[in-house]
């Protein structure tokens, strides 16, 4: 018999009306990843790295095996607190969104270990690249919400001076770089700014958020060349939530490999991690920024999650994948497992839950009038229109000069 | 004849050039299943098949590098980048290699790629979901280039684009998509079932690439413009008053010279508008066609209302888009001057 080469087009386990089906995620037993140290040769922890995946919370809700990270009450209680501020405001912000007070949101739903984690791992030096979907590296550095949402509402307070569409947010003194919506073109910057670091002979890494879909890009492969050859001290994370808009994880090549498995074919160790288990992204981040700071080079970190809304305000997920998936998917929800194990270690309660919440419901409400106060789509103040033309260089120049006096004398 | 959309226009010309060729196939993110973004390609994938409209990985130079291939092997691709904004990333492989395939091989090997892409602002997208980039690919030789202001063209100019054994990028105002624009975002949306270009033949039809069409005559000025400026020329000269003869270039590379110097011989006075930005922008080749080609009829110096020389911003938008006022007030300037 002759046999044909034939196209292979990949297909997500479910759609609309199917029953959810995620049993092509491989999920590995709590604690059942060892935790090489971080000088190990990479050949002889690639394997189980890339491939297995590392868990600390168990289905009990104990914190089980080598990656435990031991956190304290105190920093397990601002992680949780993070966790949910930045649900509390995606949700708030969302509901801004359909009352049309801003014009276009994104919520990270279901993801929020695996930016409040990382940024609590890491240092206040080191350096975020994040994607649209990390405003929990914001809130994990203490970011004001204030500020935020007067970016979204591109009013008089925007740090970007009502420049970018909302959710484009960056942060100069939080060390938290600006977001592009061009895909991945963070993560080579990352590495040069990872390279900066080590040539001016600084102890600061790099670290960097893209989606599993946009690894696609060619910018990915920059990245992790660079990274390798210059044993760049980054932490590159690709967040697998399993849908890119409609096309699912399969579309980015991850039916073949893990994403984690791309690492050990640049020569950089693959982690693979349970990305709603906040102390398991927390112990596999602390553990390649502390390989980075030694100078064993850069980690590559496949977070396992789940996109549980909409891409953006935009998009409708019910047209591609079973309405209910969120619920059938493996890895719970961060916030509920966090919370699980504090309760059961005795470093949290419902009754603490439920204060928290209404005071960061009460925090949110106020920002949210506050930020109203420097402008809205609607009312004033608004930003100078004169500023449409500042930035575009150090200077205005000439031709701008002209066209800015050309744009006033319309104005008159 | 039906009642389309400039979305249903160009779904209509792709189901049709699917069903008549079977080379023809469609790449690109979020196409297949899901319909598109914009929703171009809906139904296409269940008509015909996963194996002719293809979801593709979010590698724009992937889509098109693979396009160039299946192309030489005989294909026919549509490849849809999402948003305009996003076709850097394939730069290099529209600029160096499918734009200069058939050159460098003697005229042996060629892709006939039709790039379809989204464009333009008017929609709060900012800076990464608005950009006019049809200059910087009006400067590289080896390419047809195609910006449609209602469905009818569309239709009829995709449809020839898929035919053309040449690479097309075929620019899709998207702010026009569901209805004419003319500029006044405080107006009530128009949809296309009210404009005579909404007007589309169901089955097959093709328009000749290279082809400007003048979509309203007058004697006092010439406005050349395409995509959603024609709208906004339109109800620009009502509001200045003048009877401007308005020519919609349609297809930038190749020009219709003769139709632009017929125009401007006949009005002498000429303003040349694009949502683009200005600096090396397409209207400095138009500036520079009717210097070269009427010199001797011209009454004024040439006005161009473009956007200006800033990345396209968020909360600007309306003072940055080159709105009814501006293409109004460079009307009123041509016809004091001279």
């Amino acid at each position: 018999m002759t046999r044909t080469p034939r196209l292979h087009i990949p297909h997500p386990p479910a759609r609309p009306g199917d029953t959810p089906d995620f049993s092509y995620v491989d999920i590995s037993p709590a604690g059942a990843v060892p935790r090489p140290d971080v000088t190990t040769r990479l050949r002889d922890i690639e394997r189980s790295l890339a491939f297995e995946m590392v868990r600390v919370l168990d289905e009990e809700h104990a914190a089980v095996g080598p990656w435990d990270p031991h956190l304290d009450h105190h920093d397990l209680q601002v992680g949780l607190r993070y966790m949910l501020l930045t649900r509390l405001f995606d949700e708030r912000m969302h509901r801004m969104q359909r009352q049309g007070k801003i014009s276009f949101y994104m919520k990270s739903l279901g993801e929020e270990a695996v930016s409040v984690a990382a940024a609590q791992a890491l240092e206040p030096g080191d350096m975020l690249f994040p994607s649209y979907r990390n405003q929990g590296l914001h809130f994990a550095r203490g970011r004001n919400p204030v500020d935020l949402m007067c970016q979204l509402l591109s009013n008089t307070r925007d740090m970007c001076k009502g420049r970018q569409m909302p959710v484009m947010y960056h942060w100069v003194r939080g060390n938290i770089f600006s977001i592009s919506g061009n895909l991945t073109t963070q993560y080579p910057q990352a590495v040069g700014w990872a390279m900066a670091s080590a040539i001016k002979g600084e102890e600061d890494i790099a670290a960097a958020w893209i989606g599993e879909g946009s690894s696609a890009e060619a910018d990915f492969h920059h990245a992790m060349t660079f990274a390798s050859v210059y044993m760049a001290p980054v932490v590159l994370n690709i967040v697998n939530n399993q849908w890119a808009i409609s096309t699912f994880q399969g579309f980015a090549g991850g039916e073949r490999r893990p994403f984690a498995a791309r690492g050990p074919g640049y020569g950089i160790p693959g982690v693979r991690v349970d990305g709603n288990d906040f102390l398991a992204v927390y112990a596999v981040t602390r553990w390649a920024a502390e390989r980075a700071r030694q100078g064993a080079g850069p980690t590559l970190i496949e977070h396992v999650t789940y996109r549980a809304d909409a891409h953006s305000t935009s998009d409708d997920p019910s047209r591609y994948r079973p309405r209910d998936e969120w619920k059938a998917w493996p890895l719970g929800d961060p916030l509920e497992r966090l919370k699980a194990y504090m309760i059961r270690e005795h470093a949290w309660s419902e009754a603490q839950h439920e204060a928290l919440a209404a005071e960061l419901g009460a925090q949110l409400d106020e920002s949210w009038e506050e930020a109203c106060g420097f402008g809205t789509m609607t009312d004033g103040p608004t930003l100078d229109r004169n500023e449409l033309f500042e930035d575009v260089f150090k200077d205005v120049l000439p031709h701008l000069i002209r066209q800015r006096d050309q744009f006033r004398d319309l104005e008159d | 004849m039906a009642r389309m959309t400039m979305i249903q226009a160009l779904n209509s010309a792709m189901d049709i050039m699917l069903d008549r060729d079977p080379d023809v196939v469609i790449l690109g993110e979020d196409v297949g299943y899901f319909g598109g973004v914009f929703r171009a390609t809906e139904g296409l994938q269940r008509k015909y098949g996963e194996h002719r409209v293809i979801d593709a990985p979010i590698a724009e130079g992937g889509i098109i590098g693979a396009a160039i291939g299946m192309g030489v092997n005989g294909l026919r691709p549509i490849s849809e980048i999402q948003f305009a904004d996003y076709i850097y990333p394939g730069f290099d492989q529209i600029v160096s290699e499918l734009a200069k395939l058939r050159y460098r091989t003697g005229g042996e090997f060629f892709a006939p790629v039709t790039i379809r892409t989204p464009c333009g602002g008017g929609i709060r997208g900012g800076q990464t979901h608005s950009q006019s980039p049809e200059g910087v690919f009006t400067h590289v030789c080896g390419l047809k280039i195609i910006m449609p202001s209602n469905p009818y063209d569309a239709k009829g100019l995709l449809i020839s684009a898929i035919e053309d054994d040449d690479p097309v990028l075929f620019f899709e105002p998207k702010r026009i998509y569901n209805g004419p624009f003319d500029g006044d975002p405080d107006k009530p949306a128009m949809p296309w079932s009210q404009h005579p270009k909404g007007e589309v033949p169901e089955g097959y039809y093709s328009l000749p690439i290279g082809l400007a069409e003048v979509v309203r005559e007058g004697e006092d000025l010439t406005v050349l413009c395409y995509g959603t400026m024609v709208h906004v020329c339109e109800a620009a000269a009502k509001l200045a008053e003048v009877e401007a003869e308005i020519v919609d270039i349609r297809t930038m590379i190749p020009l219709d010279v003769d139709t632009i110097r017929q125009s401007v011989e006949k009005t002498g006075r000429c303003v040349i508008v694009h949502e683009a930005t200005r600096f090396s922008g397409f209207g400095a080749e138009l500036s520079a066609t009717v210097q070269e080609e009427c010199f001797y009829s011209l009454e004024a110096p040439i006005e161009r209302v473009t956007g200006w020389d800033t990345p396209y911003p968020h909360a600007f938008e309306w003072d940055y888009f080159p709105g009814q006022k501006r293409v109004a007030a460079a009307m009123v300037k041509v016809m004091e001057a001279g």
